[in-house]
């Protein structure tokens, strides 16, 4: 099933190239380090659900470059990300943003599993109170009693 | 008599028999009429015959490549490979839907033939739902898809099949999914059935899980055929990439997998009825979403969705028919639904309980993830994307205390369990854990600082799962023959179980070593130069055209040395497909032991370099080697004596295996 989205994404690579060509990488490894694990982050907007650092198409390679770009003026790893949000929007993270838009993505996963939690413990304590309130066997000596009572 | 109208004509038919299997048993199961009932099975495998044959036929087009067939036209080409051709057939949206009720009426037919046992009322009602299914979808395609639709005048040739579905892992992927994806129908149709009738026993679970089982078998194959052949084909050297078609597989799996344990409970404590239940629909609504996020073509775009929104909006009122229908009817039916078997919070019960929270709430994480980005868009206009990094973030965490728990429930008892007395015998789990933990810091240098501690948790659930039989078997607590005897004695359930749960350790660890330690490489290289990755030395002797059947290939032969001794070469490619002039990647893999060397070729530069990016994977075998293994453990859960469709009753063998304690 999933072969229609994936087909699609290599179907849109017009001109296949390999992701991360070595002519792109900076000298400096910290900072192709960083520019790494950014653009694993970044996705590349014309393919489906691919990031930027795995994409063979022409527009992930300029992300690439862009990024590299930034990282060598001096840019922080916030910057960068600034930048390329201001520019493409926030399409082009593959993390969305913490904020009101994205506040019940979030949370949901975490809720769902707190709700869950809190039905189970109120269940327990509910089947806790039933046995606690359950009538209590009868004694000994209240069975005595009750078999002399029914004694014809 | 193979003439496409024949195809065609047989679905109307198989529509005609569904509409009978939609209404005559349930109102024989209403009026308690046998006669009517009775027309159920006939009836479905009269069905079945129709869509196998209309099947037939449009693979026949296939075969002989008749391109006045429409699909054909788009999807066919006279020179593809035999096996391409016959793949080519469900390789398409039309075609596939041909292929979802194939399987679909198959499984109404195995309920026909094999359910012999089944309560009448039962088996009627779950045959109607069953034709529920069946004649919405077939008007889907009459409707909507029809694979039969001719073109005047007809072509000479056709436009051939995508060249990335022209591979063996792709040509049985789809099937395996389906038979995944629809045998979960039979879970939904068993549910709703038991929700009509109001009847619902440990009886009825031990008919369910036996179907639940195949198709989770089924889809756990699909799943990790899907995964190998994206690894090996997209040639990026990725396994899982959370995409939306990816997840929409992953999400029915989670839930039918949360379903299978609840089955447990139900079955053994008549205990969690009512959840097991509301698993079942909701396991098989799953599946349609899956089925509509694909078909619609809502994932590419919603704009695309809303132009032209013909097939997408009639999935989508399946979808709402199907899973809000079976929904309403749960909140009407399950409080009359009686509530069995009270159990402590510590217990086997307790235990699975837990399972099924984790699991549905992961399952939650996949479908917010998914859905999200397009009710967002819908709603507000806003884009954006939800990737890797937020499943990572979401779904990831709420495996961890799954699988801390998963080694502990089999230990604990039904009813009311020791969590010390547990502990205490998973001491040798533990040890292990640890040890591989500080094993594998001492060993590797570089990597997460958390992924020695995944290779101690995938120790642990392997060891701990060892250990399940090893107790149940008394291994070395008592001599070897009364072992040996009771091993033979234990259910091939038991043995399923620990061999599953052995195998999602084992799934864990080659994860762990793929994320982990992966070693890359990028280079460009000219013929002659060497370069060494993870202790091979590798040499590119040329770059060589290759002309294939249907492609022209451009391959980079690579001769590789380890310490100095020969061990072959490789053959990366760029390759490109002729009739549609399509670039593709061709990866090549060495392996050793679990691990590969993956290499991936770039363009070629005009200096005769080429580019060429090569990965170390540890260890990444075991991902697809644990879930084989989990399918192993399914299988011989499914060939336990209790599970066996139609043998509801225990046999004399098993009650004298029964002298043995009790799970």
């Amino acid at each position: 099933m999933r072969l229609p989205a994936l087909a699609l994404a290599v179907l849109m690579t017009a001109t296949p190239a390999l992701a991360v060509l070595p002519g792109e990488r900076l000298s400096d490894p910290r900072l192709e380090e960083r520019a790494r694990a950014l653009s694993k982050d970044l996705r590349c907007m014309v393919c489906q659900n691919q990031a930027i650092d795995d994409s063979d198409a022409p527009l992930a390679r300029d992300l690439r470059v862009l990024v590299r770009e930034r990282l060598t003026a001096g840019d922080s790893d916030r910057q960068v990300i600034d930048f390329l949000v201001a520019r493409y929007g926030e399409f082009v993270l593959l993390r969305p943003r913490f904020g009101w838009h994205t506040a019940v993505l979030w949370i949901a996963p975490l809720v769902f599993l707190l709700a869950g939690i809190a039905y189970l413990l109120v269940v327990v304590r509910r089947r806790r109170v039933a046995v606690v309130t359950a009538p209590l066997p009868l004694t000994d000596e209240e069975k005595a009693r009750l078999e002399a009572a029914l004694k014809p | 008599m193979m003439s496409p109208e024949v195809g065609h004509f047989a679905l109307v038919l198989a529509l005609a028999l569904a509409l009978v299997q939609s209404v005559v048993p349930i109102w024989g199961a209403r009026r308690g009429d046998a006669a009517l009932m009775a027309t159920a099975s006939p009836v479905a495998l009269g069905q079945f015959a129709f869509v196998t044959l209309s099947f037939v036929v449009l693979t026949y087009a296939y075969l002989v490549s008749d391109f006045s067939v429409e699909n054909v036209f788009q999807n066919s080409h006279s020179t593809k490979p035999l096996i391409y051709k016959i793949s080519g057939v469900w390789g398409n949206h039309e075609g596939s839907m041909v292929l979802w009720v194939v399987i679909l009426t198959l499984f109404s037919a195995l309920v026909a033939v094999f359910g012999r046992n089944l309560p009448l009322t039962l088996k009627a009602n779950v045959l109607a739902v069953q034709g529920w299914i069946t004649v919405a979808f077939l008007l889907f395609i009459l409707k909507t898809s029809n694979p039969f639709a001719r073109i005047t005048p007809a072509p000479m040739e056709g436009r051939d099949l995508n060249p990335l579905l022209q591979d063996i892992g792709l040509a049985i992927h789809p099937p395996l999914l389906y038979v995944g994806y629809v045998g979960f129908s039979m879970s939904f149709a068993f549910a709703v059935a038991a929700l009509i009738d109001g009847k619902l026993d440990a009886a009825w679970a031990r008919w369910v899980r036996p179907w639940t089982l195949v198709a989770w078998i089924f889809l756990t194959a699909g799943i990790s055929m899907g995964s190998y052949w994206a690894y090996y084909e997209l040639g990026w050297g990725g396994w899982w990439f959370w995409d939306p078609v990816e997840n929409a597989s992953l999400m029915p799996w989670l839930a039918g997998t949360a379903l299978l344990h609840s089955a447990i409970v139900m079955e053994k404590r008549e205990a969690l009825k009512v959840w097991t239940v509301l698993l079942a629909i909701l396991t098989f609504s799953l599946s349609l979403l899956g089925t509509f996020l694909v078909r619609s073509g809502v994932l590419t775009s919603v704009h695309a969705f809303a132009v032209d929104p013909e097939r997408g909006v009639f999935i989508l009122a399946i979808l709402v028919v199907f899973i809000g229908g079976s929904l309403a009817l749960y909140a009407w039916r399950a409080p009359t639904l009686k509530q069995g078997g009270l159990f402590a919070p510590v217990s086997r019960e307790g235990a699975l309980v837990l399972n099924n929270l984790f699991l549905t709430a992961s399952c939650a994480a996949v479908f917010i993830g998914t859905l999200y980005p397009l009710a967002l868009e819908t709603l507000t206009g806003a884009k954006i994307s939800v990737g890797p990094p937020f499943f990572n973030w979401t779904f990831g965490p709420l495996m961890v205390p799954l699988m801390i728990a998963m080694v502990f429930g089999p230990f604990l008892a039904w009813k009311r369990g020791d969590l010390a007395a547990v502990a205490q015998r998973l001491t040798l789990a533990f040890a292990a854990a640890i040890l591989a933990t500080l094993a594998t810091y001492a060993v590797t240098t570089g990597g997460p600082v958390l992924a020695p501690l995944f290779v101690g948790l995938a120790f642990y659930v392997i060891v701990g799962a060892i250990l399940d039989i090893a107790e149940r078997i008394q291994l070395f607590r008592a001599p070897a023959a009364t072992s040996l005897a009771r091993a033979r004695g234990l259910p091939r359930a038991a043995w399923g179980a620990a061999i599953a749960h052995a195998g999602v350790g084992v799934m864990l660890l080659g994860i762990v070593g793929e994320t982990a330690y992966k070693q890359e490489t990028i280079v460009q290289m000219r013929p002659g130069e060497s370069i060494a990755v993870a202790g091979y030395d590798i040499t590119l002797q040329g770059l060589v055209p290759v002309e294939g059947p249907n492609y022209r290939d451009l391959v980079a032969r690579l001769t590789v040395r380890e310490g100095g001794v020969d061990a072959g070469t490789l053959e990366p490619a760029k390759r490109v497909y002729t009739a549609r002039a399509m670039p593709t990647t061709e990866a090549a893999l060495k392996t050793r032991g679990m691990s590969q060397l993956y290499v991936s070729p770039g363009d070629p530069g005009t200096d005769g370099s080429i580019a060429l990016r090569f990965f170390y994977k540890p260890m990444v075998l075991l991902i697809w080697i644990g879930t084989l293994v989990m399918m192993f453990g399914g299988l011989l859960s499914l060939s336990d004596r209790r599970l066996r469709v139609g043998a509801p009753k225990p046999s004399a063998r098993r009650v004298a295996a029964a002298v043995q304690p009790a799970e």
